[in-house]
């Protein structure tokens, strides 16, 4: 072979790299060499966003996180109150628990430099470790990378304007593939279990859904709720305030989904045999119950499946208490309650409706008949303003008024109507006023955001073309000489911040009057109890307080074995929280009854 | 006289194996009588776990399924569920796509150009390339957040989209690159040594590399003109201008100039890229992954990496995880194969030299 004098050559002129500038940095490890902008490096997590909804440990497929109680921070609503823990001796760095944190607290930094000879050591938290991560990050997450789904499936309605010319019911319901679709959504954080009053099995039903698993949903549904579909039209849904998804977006529709899987059994047989509950002999036990609203109604359900004998005492002529006689038919409409209502009789649970106690049976003869007494009475009295007038012609309670048209009675309110509150009652009658045909106004003391309705109440009723005053106060009716009601008189107000850090409060503003002319206002500001059907012996020992009845966490009351829930035994007096009264009572009567057994 | 065969192990510990893998070498003196590949030392279960977890989480595993070239993997395994879901990727993503996967092209061979000349005792090379490639890495850094296992192009387009003046940085990149290719060419290419030891050694026999399913440069250096790029486009391959190099011969030498030639035209796909990539969206965002279920079907979709055509077939039941994942790499045919056969004959000094050339991947064959 002849010598190559090329090929020999030429590899020489690599002489002229010398003098080159080298590749590498020549301060390393002394300087550390700065990683890029989007560096995927170590974890940082800003504690206060954080949630602990533990979805960037679900995602980890390294099971490289675990969620885990920090000192300093306390669980609370909608915060689990658990951080995310890291080993980062089996982290690989990809970023995905960042692109999912629904709220974005958790991010990477630009350091990548972590030595230590302690292997355990390699297991930290960030954020609680490393707190000066927060000027390093450099990966995390925004909306737009975000990986959850934030936007919700629109729910079908009724146009707004559409909606006012009858009672129709204005929500129509998910179809399937909207169902599954909305249900994908969900990161079965269970946030939203916490927060529920009944703590429902919300993530798994969810799952259940999404899975096409419409049967199992139901039954899922049902471990803990007997009247899922009121609840899925009506729920004041605690759980989609707190959804781990509301932070960037919109919450899941838990509750929509909850209606969407009950309204796929089409009657009280089918439901009968796609729960299949397992109900036990009877036990001998009588159980007498007032009142078949929502938690009358969830204490004879659990306590039949007991094998409890349960008799209920209603006085309208139909079940569900508040909310089949306090929620308007639009949103609420009166079959809605039926099939579960007709399943729950099936199971043996006696109903004698249109029997009022204290009136056409005696408080006493139910307590000496039956072994335990539940008490789901509610607040059928409405609170009066308390200001000159409000005896005039025209000046209508609220519920009444809703429990009367709720009837099919007519009601006379003319066509300019103030409602004066800011709850879901004065919404429901200013919807309803709306599809009687007044111009509608509402009147309240506190500003739009301070409602205690719900936000799609109230949107719905703006989009009825339903003005809202707000920072108004009410201070004088003014009648004519029939005694007829003409105009309102109010006061502005202004927020005034609260000391000592409650919500801020209206205050009035001398002077400035004003007057609005009506021919009907309705009063929805709050109800009370009525115990008037109490005997005296019974009434000096059932401690009331506030207004409500006082009863331990198994709400029982302080008279022997008289347990009591519902909006007449709580505070946050939805139905909801009613339900979850009922199925605590059925622990405390089974604990009471069955004691050794 | 006959020599005495002895046995030899080369691996799994071998600076001349691109991973941890083990020829067991009979030999005659300095002549390989008979050689057998044997695997083992690298086998994480991947395509199992692929069915373990949901579509997207998966992408973690991709990227390491061979280490110098991880995207085409991540890219193949993106466009399948793609294909099953029929979802749409947006223009930009797929130019990105193209750009990610020929800076991964250029980084792989800059590794190989070491391996390469190590394999033959021309050192200088190797510290040079591995330098030029952490340009490329530090391009890969700004753009992914990560330099070696991007787990960037994911199902429905990709991760994040382009830094400030990363259009820049990668024009500049490329300026310098071609420039030092020249270099490259003067100290491997024109090197007595390299000529000496490549040309006419571990040659592939046409026929048989068909027939055996030989790809990317090792048949390419067949004089077969063979890449999905051509053959059967993805992304935007179809729109643009480069040539698949061939060379006849099919020894070492030929698979090199091959591989010399298509960081050029690499290069020159980065630049079409750089000029014409469209603004929009860089993802079309897939549904929460934690419930995302695909349709029912099955896809296979098939990417031309640097050791050849690679390959993911997915199957999906309509649940949240794949019902089955199976990779189809080049390494295997390459390193068991083609390898067993092409060292019989050879002598041993060019055990690792070969074995190079051919573009095997110990982690991409045992996934």
């Amino acid at each position: 072979m002849s010598f190559d004098l090329k090929g020999t050559l030429k590899p020489l002129t690599a002489l002229k790299q010398f003098g080159q500038k080298p590749h590498t940095l020549t301060n390393v490890p002394f300087i550390p060499r700065e990683a890029a902008d989007r560096y995927r490096g170590l974890h940082y997590n800003n504690l206060d966003e954080c949630i602990g909804c533990g979805n960037c440990s679900t995602i980890c497929q390294n099971q490289a996180i675990d969620m885990i109680p920090v000192d300093g921070i306390e669980g609370k609503n909608g915060d689990s109150g658990l951080r995310p823990r890291v080993d980062h001796g089996r982290c690989c760095w990809c970023g995905l628990c960042v692109d999912v944190c629904p709220t974005g607290s958790l991010s990477l930094t630009k350091d990548y430099v972590y030595v230590s000879e302690d292997a355990n050591s390699f297991l930290w938290t960030p954020g609680v470790d490393n707190p000066e991560g927060d000027e390093r990050v450099s990966f995390f997450s925004t909306k737009e990378t975000s990986l959850n789904d934030l936007g919700r499936i629109p729910m079908p309605e009724l146009e707004g304007m559409e909606r006012i010319k009858s009672f129709a019911e204005v929500v129509l319901g998910y179809n399937e593939e909207q169902a599954r679709a909305e249900a994908s959504r969900c990161i079965s954080c269970g946030l939203c279990t916490e927060a529920c009053p009944e703590h429902m099995h919300i993530p798994e039903y969810i799952n259940a859904i999404a899975g096409g698993n419409d049967e199992d949903a139901v039954r899922i549904i049902y471990d803990n709720n007997p009247l899922p579909e009121m609840c899925g039209k009506v729920c004041t849904r605690r759980c989609e305030d707190i959804c781990a998804i509301a932070h960037r977006g919109d919450p899941i529709a838990i509750r929509w989904l909850k209606r969407y899987a009950t309204e796929t059994v089409e009657n009280a047989d089918l439901l009968k045999e796609i729960i299949n509950p397992e109900i036990k002999e009877p036990n001998g036990f009588k159980v007498g119950i007032i009142g078949a609203g929502p938690s009358g109604l969830t204490a004879a359900y659990y306590l039949a499946l007991k094998g409890f004998d349960c008799t209920i005492y209603e006085a309208n002529s139909k079940a569900g208490g508040m909310t089949m006689y306090g929620i308007p038919r639009y949103r609420f409409p009166e079959d809605s309650l039926d099939k579960q209502i007709e399943y729950i009789q099936k199971i043996g649970v006696r109903i004698h409706f249109n029997t009022k106690v204290g009136k056409d049976i005696s408080f006493g003869e139910i307590y000496h008949n039956y072994d335990a007494v539940f008490m789901g009475v509610g607040f059928p009295k409405p609170w009066t303003l308390g200001i000159e007038g409000e005896e005039l012609h025209g000046s209508i309670q609220a519920v009444n008024f809703l429990y009367e048209i709720n009837n099919g009675k007519k009601v006379d309110i003319g066509n300019k109507v103030i409602v004066i509150g800011g709850g879901n009652v004065a919404i429901d009658a200013a919807r309803v006023s709306a599809r009687l045909g007044a111009d509608v106004t509402i009147l309240y003391r506190r500003r739009v955001q301070d409602m205690p309705a719900d936000w799609e109440e109230i949107e719905g009723a703006e989009a009825e073309g339903i003005h809202i005053i707000s920072q108004a106060i009410p201070i004088q009716f003014h009648g004519d000489e029939k005694g007829h009601i003409t105009t309102v008189e109010y006061l502005k107000a202004e927020m005034v911040p609260d000391e000592h850090g409650g919500r801020p409060k209206p205050i009035a503003i001398e002077g400035s009057n004003t007057v609005i002319e009506v021919t009907a206002v309705l009063g929805a500001i709050g109800q009370q109890g009525d115990y008037s059907f109490l005997e005296e012996e019974f009434d000096e020992k059932v401690k009331i307080e506030r207004g409500r009845i006082v009863v331990n966490e198994k709400q029982e009351t302080t008279l022997n074995k008289l347990f009591a829930g519902g909006d007449s035994a709580n505070r946050i007096a939805d139905a909801i929280s009613a339900i979850a009264d009922g199925y605590r009572a059925v622990k405390g009567i089974e604990e009471l009854l069955m004691k050794g057994k | 006289m006959r020599e005495k065969a002895t046995t030899l192990y080369i691996g799994p510990q071998h600076p001349g194996i691109t991973g941890n893998m083990m020829v067991r070498l009979k030999v005659e003196g300095d002549t390989i009588v008979k050689a057998a590949t044997e695997v083992g030392y690298l086998h994480r279960s991947f395509e199992k776990l692929i069915e373990k977890r949901n579509w997207l989480q998966s992408f973690t595993l991709l990227c390491r399924f061979c280490v110098p070239e991880p995207d085409p993997v991540e890219e193949s395994y993106a466009r399948a569920v793609e294909m099953i879901e029929g979802r749409e990727v947006p223009e930009r993503a797929k130019y990105i796509r193209v750009l990610v996967l020929e800076l991964a092209r250029i980084g792989s061979y800059l590794l190989w150009y070491g391996g390469q000349s190590g394999s033959l005792g021309l050192y200088t090379v190797g510290q040079w390339s591995v330098g030029d490639r952490n340009y490329i890495l530090d391009l890969f850094e700004a753009l992914t957040g990560a330099r070696v296992y991007h787990m960037y192009i994911w199902p429905g387009g990709v991760r994040r989209d382009f830094p400030k003046g990363f259009e820049k940085k990668v024009i500049d990149t490329m300026d310098y690159l071609e420039k030092r290719l020249d270099d490259y060419d003067d100290l491997m290419f024109d090197n007595a040594i390299f000529k000496k030891r490549t040309k006419g050694v571990g040659i592939i026999d046409k026929e048989k590399a068909v027939e055996w399913g030989v790809v990317g440069p090792p048949l390419r250096g067949c004089g077969i003109r063979s890449d999905i790029r051509i053959d059967d486009p993805y992304e935007i391959y179809d729109k643009l201008d480069f040539i698949v190099p061939v060379e006849e011969g099919g020894d070492i030498w030929t698979r090199a100039l091959v591989r010399r030639q298509e960081i050029r035209q690499s290069i020159r796909i980065i630049r079409q890229v750089i000029d014409n990539i469209p603004g929009g969206e860089y993802y079309n965002k897939v549904p929460n992954p934690q419930k995302w279920a695909l349709p029912k079907g099955d896809a296979y979709a098939r990417t031309e990496a640097v050791r050849g055509e690679v390959g993911m077939y997915l199957s999906s039941d309509g649940s949240i995880n794949p019902r089955r994942a199976h990779f189809k790499g080049a390494a295997y045919v390459h390193a068991i194969t083609l390898l067993e056969h092409l060292l019989v004959g050879e002598n041993l000094a060019d055990v690792a030299a070969i074995m190079n050339s051919l573009g095997t991947c110990p982690p991409e064959i045992e996934r």
